[in-house]
């Protein structure tokens, strides 16, 4: 892709805007349409792009494996971590209208939370389903 | 304190499921193979714990809801203990609390070193996906449980040391994941009549539109989908390569969860949702089920007999006893129920012990074809002595759990004074004694190589041995005393069924 200058140049502006667009999916999703796994598989593909433009390599050097295989776990362990808080706060598990001062509160933040556990998730495991292809 | 407990008590339910959920992502975490072993193995305990915590409560004080999210059962997802899935659950947190101890060593060896935190971080999703398949009381939770344990089995078994293991696992991959669309296909059409996925609504609901199409459909996509991860023959398949390629303390637990749980599912379709009526007279499945379940137990058992590989010749005889469990569902009566689900638990022990015992020969060996066996019985004495304890309870010898299961099955069968069935449980049994008396020949009566590796294994070590000692006095202690199992079983029977006949 060395040649592509279009192609590079394209990139480098389109992927900020791809990022921030997933951001936007991730936080927006209790208010239009979105959600964690919509901003997850868009923040991936917006690193993926960056990946084949500019190579595998220069990807791995912004996000390297250990850190997106964490992530990935630690994206599991929030979902499930704010179900068991609801336990801990009195509620049923999931039971998000504990967790804030008011019922409506409380539904707000956890399905945020939750939303955010499964963006954290799906973009890792589509970064690692890329680095795994490329691997080979 | 005691409002801390009672607090924990009501939230069994989610916490039996959690808790595993929980421990998957720190295994990942984790990385360091010691420590994510020990996490699995305590989170494992734990889970034993929770299960036999339920299945006391649902024997004293009947069945258990918990409203996931605090949203109420038809519209919310529900977990729905009784003692039938109590019963499942109590199964599958035993094996894997037993199998995780014997798998320490036996991974190490067969799993590369950077995997084991990833192996264990998919049985801890294994197990969350069995347990959950077995504790929710919504139809397509079923479905989304069965994905996450169908998912990280293929997992499990594609790091087996063999590159086969790969092509086992993807086999696996295309027919599980078949099933598991059918068994989605017919959870949609079921939603689609009757406009719930909640278990005990559709129960109600489905009466009403019971001889449409569609839902004559939904059942057979049920039935189908559910046989196929089952492994009931002719859908077996996938099954022996699976197993024999898996690494051993994989077969050990798959063998005795993976393959219960599924027919607990059908169970439950068939029994709690659809109705015992329906399936019989509607559906005709008696006429589907006997010919299935008596052609899997004779054709199975003989391929078993001409396998050369240990591991394999088990997968088959696997195979054969789901046979049994289909022939006691299929005779759609408390005693062939009661059967069935005795074999559920006793197919458990006996299978996960023989598997162990192939796995701490795989550990000094190397190798568990027939013909390596030679004179490995003097070498490993406890090992093969396991081996045979579990092979007699396989063929049904009296004081045996085996025995217990054939014995229920026989009366089952001579309720309806079906002799020639009754015959043919007999004379399969005898075809078990042919395949294990194989691999026993091989070990006590013929001669190692010299010089070779079998010639100088030693014994397996104590960490393995103790947890395949633990299931073979389970084997026996169950065979004497059938309290625990066949009451339960009976209990779990009634329910389902319906009534008292």
């Amino acid at each position: 892709m060395r040649h592509h200058i279009i192609v590079r140049v394209s990139t480098r502006i389109l992927v900020a805007f791809i990022l921030l667009f997933a951001l936007y999916v991730q936080f927006h999703g209790d208010f239009g349409p979105g959600g964690g796994f919509q901003a997850g598989v868009i923040f991936g593909a917006g690193c993926i792009l960056y990946g084949l433009v500019f190579g595998v390599d220069a990807l791995r050097v912004v996000i390297p494996d250990a850190i997106v295989r964490s992530i990935a776990a630690l994206g599991v362990l929030l979902f499930a971590g704010v179900g068991v808080v609801a336990i801990l706060a009195g509620g049923n598990f999931l039971d998000y209208s504990v967790l804030g001062q008011t019922p409506t509160a409380g539904q707000h933040l956890g399905i945020i939370l939750i939303e955010l556990g499964v963006g954290m998730t799906v973009a890792s495991v589509v970064i690692l389903l890329y680095y795994a292809f490329t691997n080979r | 304190m005691i409002a801390q407990s009672l607090q924990v008590g009501a939230h069994l339910p989610a916490l039996q499921v959690v808790v595993p959920l929980l421990a998957a992502p720190v295994c990942a975490l984790i990385q360091r193979p010691r420590v994510a072993w020990a996490t699995a193995l305590a989170v494992s305990v734990l889970a034993l714990l929770m299960s036999s915590a339920l299945l006391e409560r649902t024997l004293v004080a009947g069945p258990i809801s918990y409203a996931l999210g605090g949203w109420a059962a038809p519209w919310g997802i529900e977990y729905r203990v009784d003692t039938v899935n109590a019963f499942v659950l109590l199964i599958v947190s035993l094996i894997s609390t037993l199998v995780l101890p014997f798998a320490r060593d036996s991974v190490e060896q067969e799993v590369r070193a950077d995997r084991i935190g990833l192996f264990y971080t998919a049985w801890m999703l294994c197990l969350t996906g069995l347990l959950g398949i077995a504790i929710t009381g919504d139809a397509f939770n079923v479905f989304v449980f069965l994905e996450i344990s169908s998912l990280s089995s293929y997992v499990l078994i594609s790091l087996g040391s063999e590159r086969r293991a790969l092509v086992a696992a993807f086999r696996y991959l295309v027919m599980g994941t078949v099933g598991a669309t059918f068994i989605l296909i017919g959870v949609g059409l079921l939603y689609t009549m009757t406009g719930t996925l909640n278990m005990m609504d559709l129960a109600e609901r489905i009466g009403a539109v019971e001889d449409t199409r569609a839902v004559k459909v939904a059942f057979v996509f049920l039935t189908v989908g559910i046989a196929i991860k089952m492994a009931l023959f002719p859908l077996h398949a996938w099954l022996p390569n699976a197993y024999t390629y898996a690494p051993s303390a994989v077969t050990a637990f798959l063998a005795g969860s993976a393959t219960k749980v599924a027919v607990y599912v059908w169970l439950r379709f068939f029994f709690t949702v659809f109705g015992a009526d329906y399936a019989i007279e509607s559906m005709s499945m008696m006429l589907l089920m006997l010919p299935l379940a008596l052609s899997g137990i004779v054709i199975a058992s003989l391929v078993a007999v001409f396998q050369n590989d240990a591991k394999r010749l088990l997968a088959y005889s696997s195979v054969a006893q789901i046979g049994y469990m289909a022939l006691g569902i299929g005779l759609f009566s408390t005693t062939g129920l009661t059967a069935a689900i005795v074999h559920l638990f006793n197919h458990a022990i006996i299978k996960t012990v023989l598997f162990m015992a192939l796995g701490c020969i795989l550990l000094r060996t190397g190798s568990v074809r027939i013909a390596s066996l030679a004179g490995i019985g003097r070498r490993m004495p406890w090992t093969m002595a396991a081996f045979v304890f579990g092979a007699m309870s396989l063929v049904g010898v009296p004081l045996t759990v085996g025995f217990i299961s054939k014995w229920y099955l026989l009366l089952a069968a001579l309720e309806f004074g079906w002799w020639p069935v009754a015959a043919l449980v007999v004379a399969t049994s005898l075809l078990a004694a042919v395949y294990c008396g194989r691999v026993v020949e091989a070990a006590y009566f013929r001669d190692p190589q010299p010089g070779s590796i079998q010639a100088h294994a030693r014994e397996a070590p104590l960490t393995m041995l103790v947890p395949v000692w633990i299931l073979i006095a389970a084997n026996i202690y169950l065979g004497i005393d059938t309290d625990l199992t066949v009451d339960v079983a009976r209990r779990a029977a009634v329910i389902l069924i319906g009534a008292v006949p």
